[in-house]
């Protein structure tokens, strides 16, 4: 890719992120937001978050696949858990990035 | 500066300082996303500062890497940062009578991080003069914070050993995020129809899996809530 493609998607991008970012303060301040969108939009952080981290595990390492052998699949499962209890990204990335660094060195 | 803007930028930065560790990673992800990317490190910063969105800029490096359509990245990018939407306008009773330049500022900061802390802040409260203060304290931090963790990260770059495997921090973080929102049955449907689908699609043509997944985690959290909330009606009768 060019690197006049390249700025001009960022550019792109950028405008369009911050067009949604002054939509709801700039529109929906005194109307408030049409509730069909308000009901959908309630379910797009989990949605676009889950469909971003689930591929990044399974797809995301040198042996990727739903198998036993990609170590990913059990460092993943690891960091969840610590994610769910402890809600830090420091005590995930670290146990994660850990566990993932050890089954390899063992494996 | 009088006493209230002063006392209402200090809460701002108290209240962020706990979320800052879990910038810095993240920051220096992106700009290592970037490099290894081939973007080169002036693209690199200048996503920080045009799109300043983590997860998008991300995405986009690895898109870009893979040698994704320029229409199919801006469209995955955008559907990402599709949340802002909501942010905003939690965010308008409170600053949505504020002058433009002041909504200008306060929409070009918005994050994950200042929408949740103000919220929290001002919920249930009216709008107020030092309201905007704090939301420059939390919001004004995590941007210095994001651009000098990008440069960090533009600057390791490529000498990061592949052996290390540090892509795999973007699930990580991701985890993180995905806990506070999946709170009830209908998010916990949308998450994992929206996983299990992008797995599904993963290899979709034009590297539509994360959209495809994620359109279809949507759907489905709002097809489970109506359900849910008719067959509660339904009880009632």
């Amino acid at each position: 890719m060019s690197e006049v493609t390249i700025w001009l998607l960022i550019l792109v991008i950028g405008l369009g992120t911050y067009l949604m970012r002054l939509s709801g303060i700039q529109l929906f301040g005194k109307r408030g937001m049409p509730p069909r969108l308000k009901r959908a939009l309630r379910f797009v952080p989990s949605a676009v978050i889950a469909a971003i981290v689930v591929p990044a595990i399974v797809y995301g390492g040198p042996d990727p696949g739903l198998h036993a052998e990609n170590l990913r699949l059990w460092a993943g499962l690891i960091a969840a858990i610590v994610a769910w209890t402890t809600r830090s990204v420091l005590a995930t990335l670290g146990i994660g990035m850990g566990s993932l660094w050890l089954l390899q060195w063992w494996l | 500066m009088d006493k209230d803007t002063q006392q209402a930028l200090l809460a701002g930065l108290r209240d962020v300082s706990p979320m800052l560790p879990g910038v810095v990673p993240f920051g220096m992800l992106a700009g290592i996303a970037a490099i290894e990317a081939g973007m080169g490190a002036m693209a690199g910063l200048g996503m920080s500062v045009i799109i300043f969105a983590g997860a998008s800029q991300l995405i986009v490096a690895q898109l870009i890497a893979e040698g994704a359509l320029p229409l199919v990245i801006i469209a995955t990018a955008l559907l990402i940062n599709l949340r802002m939407v909501m942010y905003s306008a939690s965010l308008a009773p409170f600053y949505g009578g504020l002058p433009f330049r002041w909504k200008a500022s306060i929409a070009y900061l918005l994050t994950d991080q200042a929408y949740a802390l103000t919220i929290t802040r001002f919920f249930g409260e009216g709008p107020a003069a030092h309201q905007r203060w704090y939301y420059m304290g939390v919001a004004v931090t995590v941007w210095l914070l994001w651009l000098l963790s990008t440069a960090l990260g533009v600057m390791l770059g490529a000498t990061v050993p592949a052996a290390w495997q540090i892509g795999f921090a973007l699930p990580l973080v991701f985890l993180v995020l995905l806990v506070p929102v999946v709170n009830d049955r209908p998010t916990v449907v949308a998450a994992v129809v929206g996983g299990s689908v992008a797995v599904l699609a993963y290899d979709a043509p034009y590297h539509m899996g994360l959209t495809i997944g994620a359109v279809a985690g949507i759907v489905c959290g709002v097809l489970t809530e109506t359900l849910f909330s008719r067959a509660r009606d339904d009880a009632d009768v």
